[in-house]
């Protein structure tokens, strides 16, 4: 985007997302005060933090209309990122080191 | 000798250097802040109980809201400069930077509630990870403040001299603040919130 004409066109464009990201943060506070159980609690809020965020990249940052280079840096990043959330799982699921419960022999008794 | 393709795009990517920088060095931001990110999801899966409503929601929402217009008012300065209105880049750029004086003077206030209470970073796991991501979160804040403060100053010179290098550096400082906005999108349900 750089023609000047081009760039008049968006500015309302600016202001309604910057007024949605306001109606998103306090829809955000609102369902806090629902008192939602954690794991529902923990999903609403991402969902709308990931709006947002989608919607500061795609018009402020201009991601909606931007140069292929961009998008391969960003997937990369995007794939690196993944890994990185991951990692916390693996920590979790992994069996290695974690003690294997054999039975305890049969006591004989006697001496 | 010039560095080549400051101003023009090269014609291969049809990026200049400017944008391609500032994406990979905000890239390399994502995965800072998605280290921190990821080790709060460790310790928070790995700790027996979480603390929840530690944090007042009210300064959380309040600095939500001064962010998000902030990235506003520098969109607005980016799009003024553009359309050749030097006076309304000004105000915006000058706006942008009392925004973020402003989230930074209620950080402090923030802070001092909590170590008035002597919830420091010692005091437990929860307050360790909020003072680290939030004040690397404010380091940022610093540094784009400093950045706006040079292209309001000094740095305003070569808007006379090259003015399409100044609206690519005020578009680069741009792209800066709205990922700094962006992290605090996702700081404010992930530490007030949840």
């Amino acid at each position: 985007m750089s023609d000047s004409a081009d760039i008049k066109n968006h500015l309302g464009k600016y202001w309604m997302i910057g007024a949605a990201l306001l109606v998103f943060t306090g829809i955000t506070v609102a369902a806090n005060q629902l008192h939602l159980a954690v794991p529902l609690a923990i999903t609403v809020a991402l969902i709308i933090a990931i709006t947002k965020g989608s919607m500061v990249a795609a018009v402020f940052m201009h991601l909606s209309h931007e140069k292929k280079w961009i998008y391969g840096a960003l997937l990369l990043t995007v794939v690196f990122f993944i890994v990185l959330m991951s990692v916390p799982f693996l920590t979790v699921n992994d069996g290695i080191g974690t003690p294997i419960h054999v039975p305890a022999p049969a006591h004989t008794g006697g001496h | 000798m010039e560095i080549p393709y400051i101003v023009e795009t090269r014609a291969d990517t049809g990026l200049n250097n400017v944008k391609l920088g500032i994406w990979l060095f905000l890239a390399s931001e994502v995965m800072l802040f998605g280290a921190l990110f990821s080790t709060y999801i460790i310790l928070r899966v790995g700790a027996p109980e979480w603390p929840r409503g530690e944090l007042s929601v009210i300064f959380g929402a309040a600095n939500t809201i001064i962010l998000i217009s902030s990235s506003v008012t520098m969109v607005m300065a980016w799009a003024s400069l553009k359309m050749h209105a030097w006076g309304k880049h000004r105000f915006y750029l000058l706006v942008t930077v009392g925004l973020a004086l402003f989230f930074l003077v209620n950080k402090f206030f923030e802070y001092a509630e909590h170590v008035g209470k002597h919830e420091i970073p010692s005091y437990n796991t929860f307050f360790a990870i909020y003072y680290t991501l939030t004040g690397l979160h404010g380091l940022h804040i610093v540094g784009g403040i400093v950045v706006m403060l040079y292209f309001l100053g000094p740095g305003a010179k070569l808007a006379k001299k090259n003015p399409d290098q100044f609206t690519n550096r005020i578009e680069a400082t741009g792209l800066y603040w709205h990922f700094v906005d962006l992290v605090w999108i996702f700081l404010f349900p992930v530490l007030y919130l949840l």
